[in-house]
């Protein structure tokens, strides 16, 4: 599904700050890998270089998903292929209703994939039951886009759109920080659902909590723009019981 | 510098030129008395120059030049009239001359029409005791001269006086058909106590005009004057709101202008009467050579009264906006709320907001703020629309229309609101 291969990247404005250093990562289809790793380490930089963000420049390795190039694509053609990011920082937009937002989103990535639009009356229909199932309620929904949201309704938001979208490879970074114990469940369960052969996950993470109920397959500790080592669930328990000094101090041996 | 004597003498110069070619109209008593007085005002003030303080943003000289430079006929049939959907009225100019033929007849419940010829030809009027008196009072603390030019000088317009709540809106639709004209056109709208009406204009009213509209809403009256300027692109214009607000009264205006070489519109405003409310609010659209300035004086002139003033305008290419807007609060207006704000979303590097905003309050007791800005489309929220799939252009116009929303909250019927939005859309649409 997704296949990127000795990713290295720095800021456009500042060549000098490195940030990807030559990362490599296959996730198949229907898996679920998780990526933890200190602050500071470049998961957030890569779901952005993978999504097509403005500001960082790739000055070697590749990223393709399904054999289709993934850097060269604008960041909707990107989408439209199928790519999702739960974003760390949900970005508010005053003025544009969350409803609208969605089903322009939706219908843009139906016409880019040449499928019909949806309707107004079963796009209302689908994301209602949807929404229901997040619990977010009707005011959410035609409120501007995560304006006023709390924390948790934000990454539930998330968690909607990705759900409305129903995308291929689904990268989720730290959808569950800031989320109380019944949204978590809310999220995961969200998550699950959503799972199919078809269809595959990265999330990243610093807690055991989100791995817990999800499971993932794989279990990747980032460090300095690297994958540093690749494990099964264990390896979050580790992080999760011993931090990630021992980890560090091996790769470095 | 140019000294002050010098200035004004050229001003006046200019004047003395300009009414010298001209001929006062003939008319009833009571209209060549207004006239007469606007005259002697346009040449004892003389015509604005780009060196007054008032005019520092824009130029006039298109506006004060003996005849109208020719604007190009847009070719009005790829979009549908606006508010040709809504049962109204219907009083057509064509380059500012009425036209009884292709309007409904003078008559609506609870209204009272006439143009300003037929009223011009009487002795007698009660449009009177408003044709000239609001413009004539507008000239203070700033020059207006324009306004008083077109007083002296318009023979055409409409004079509307609302008794009684009328069932549906007013519009009056601005064609064009000469690609010179040069219009004057002169309304005066009086709405009595308790009535309440909407009055819509829009349409390009010829490629040079300058236009007067005087508005007095008694106690407890409302009047709501919505207007779109648009589309053509190479007129030039000049558009005076004079407004008088008796207690209770309240005004929510709205203007929404695309393109246009020049355009100025005035709003003067007076809270006259306590618990007055008047709302002025206007999104502009500008790319390439557009220049669209929006010039407002707000006098709070009264206890606890209301005023806001709300403006985008969103510019690209080249295009240059300008807000200069006022609220003065007079010693005797104690607990005013007054609210300014403008703003201006810049697409590219070449776009130009000037912005003026100014406070002077007398009264001790009041909350006014105001705030302008200037901005660029916010990257994060363009990454994140693209990132869910929607495509560039279809993201940035989502966040222009987000941006102008404010403004067309202002309006009071959402109808009205939503036809205005649909027409920015196809503007930003037939850009991208
Ligand atoms: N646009 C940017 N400008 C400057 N520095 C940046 C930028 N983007 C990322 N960085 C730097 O690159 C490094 C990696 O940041 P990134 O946000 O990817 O880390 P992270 O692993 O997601 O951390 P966290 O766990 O705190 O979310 C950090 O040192 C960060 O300061
Ligand atoms: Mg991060």
């Amino acid at each position: 599904m997704l296949e990127i291969k000795n990713l290295h990247c720095e800021l456009e404005d500042d060549s000098e700050v490195k940030i990807l250093k030559g990362l490599s990562l296959t996730i198949n289809p229907g898996e679920v890998h998780a990526i933890m790793g200190p602050n500071g380490s470049g998961k957030s930089t890569l779901s952005y270089v993978l999504s097509g963000r403005d500001g960082y420049a790739v000055t070697d390795g590749s990223a393709t998903l399904e054999g289709a190039d993934l850097l060269a694509m604008e960041p909707e053609e990107r989408a439209a292929a199928g790519l999702f990011l739960a974003f760390q920082y949900p970005v508010e937009i005053p003025g544009v209703g969350n409803m609208t937002f969605l089903r322009t989103a939706v219908n843009a990535q139906r016409k880019a994939r040449g499928e019909e639009e949806l309707s107004a009356g079963d796009f209302l229909k689908i994301i209602r039951a949807k929404a229901k199932e997040l619990q977010i309620d009707a005011d959410m929904l035609k409120r501007p886009v995560n304006v006023g949201f709390s924390g948790g309704e934000k990454k539930r938001n998330e968690i909607l759109q990705m759900a409305m979208l129903e995308p291929k490879m689904c990268i989720l970074d730290e959808t569950d920080s800031g989320l109380d114990v019944d949204a978590m469940k809310l999220v995961s369960d969200g998550v699950n659902a959503l799972r199919d052969a078809g269809r595959s996950f990265l999330v990243i993470t610093h807690y055991q909590r989100l791995l817990n109920p999800i499971k993932p397959d794989v279990v990747h500790i980032m460090s300095e723009g690297r994958i540093i080592k690749t494990g099964g669930p264990e390896l979050a328990l580790e992080v999760e019981e011993n931090g990630y000094a021992d980890l560090l101090a091996e790769a470095a041996a | 510098m140019m000294p002050r004597a010098k200035l004004k003498a050229q001003k006046v110069e200019a004047a003395e030129a300009l009414l010298g070619a001209l001929t006062l109209p003939t008319g009833g008593a009571w209209i060549t008395k207004a006239r007469t007085a606007a005259a002697a005002r346009v040449a004892s003030m003389g015509l604005p120059s780009k060196r007054d303080e008032y005019w520092r943003y824009t130029d006039p000289r298109r506006l004060t030049a003996p005849a109208a430079e020719a604007a190009k006929l847009h070719a009005a049939d790829d979009e549908a009239p606006l508010f040709d959907g809504f049962d109204r009225l219907k009083l057509v100019f064509v380059d500012g001359v009425f036209d009884a033929q292709a309007s409904d007849t003078l008559a609506l419940s609870g209204v009272e029409i006439c143009t300003l010829a037929d009223a011009a030809r009487t002795d007698l009027h009660w449009a009177r005791d408003l044709f000239g008196a609001l413009e004539a009072r507008g000239q203070a603390p700033v020059e207006r001269s324009l306004a008083s030019l077109n007083t002296a000088h318009a023979t055409q317009g409409l004079l509307i006086r609302v008794t009684a709540t009328p069932p549906k809106p007013i519009a009056l639709v601005y064609r064009r058909s000469e690609a010179a004209a040069d219009a004057m056109v002169h309304h005066v709208i009086r709405v009595e106590s308790g009535a309440e009406a909407t009055l819509l204009e829009n349409g390009p009213m010829a490629a040079r005009f300058n236009q007067v509209t005087e508005i007095e809403i008694a106690a407890s009256a409302t009047l709501h004057p919505i207007r779109a300027q648009g589309r053509d692109h190479d007129r030039a214009g000049i558009t005076h709101l004079f407004a008088k607000l008796g207690a209770r009264a309240q005004q929510k205006s709205f203007n929404l202008s695309a393109n246009g070489a020049l355009i100025r519109n005035e709003a003067v405003i007076w809270l006259d009467g306590a618990e007055g409310s008047a709302h002025i609010a206007g999104a502009t659209v500008g790319d390439g050579a557009f220049h669209h300035d929006d010039t407002v004086f707000v006098t709070h002139g009264a206890p606890r009264c209301e005023s806001r003033q709300v403006f985008k305008k969103v510019l690209r290419r080249g295009a240059v906006g300008v807000f200069q807007g006022k609220i003065l609060v007079d010693q005797i207006a104690q607990l005013t709320d007054g609210y300014q704000i403008s703003q201006s979303l810049l697409l590219d590097e070449d776009a130009q907001f000037l912005a003026k905003p100014e406070l002077e309050i007398y009264a001790d007791d009041v909350k006014c703020s105001h705030g302008s800005t200037s901005g660029e489309i916010d990257q994060n929220q363009l990454f994140y629309l693209r990132a869910r799939g929607v495509p560039e252009d279809r993201a940035k116009m989502l966040l222009v229309l987000a941006f102008l929303a404010e403004a067309l909250e202002e309006i009071a019927d959402p109808a009205y609101a939503d036809d205005l939005r649909a027409r920015l859309e196809s503007w930003f649409k037939r850009r991208s």
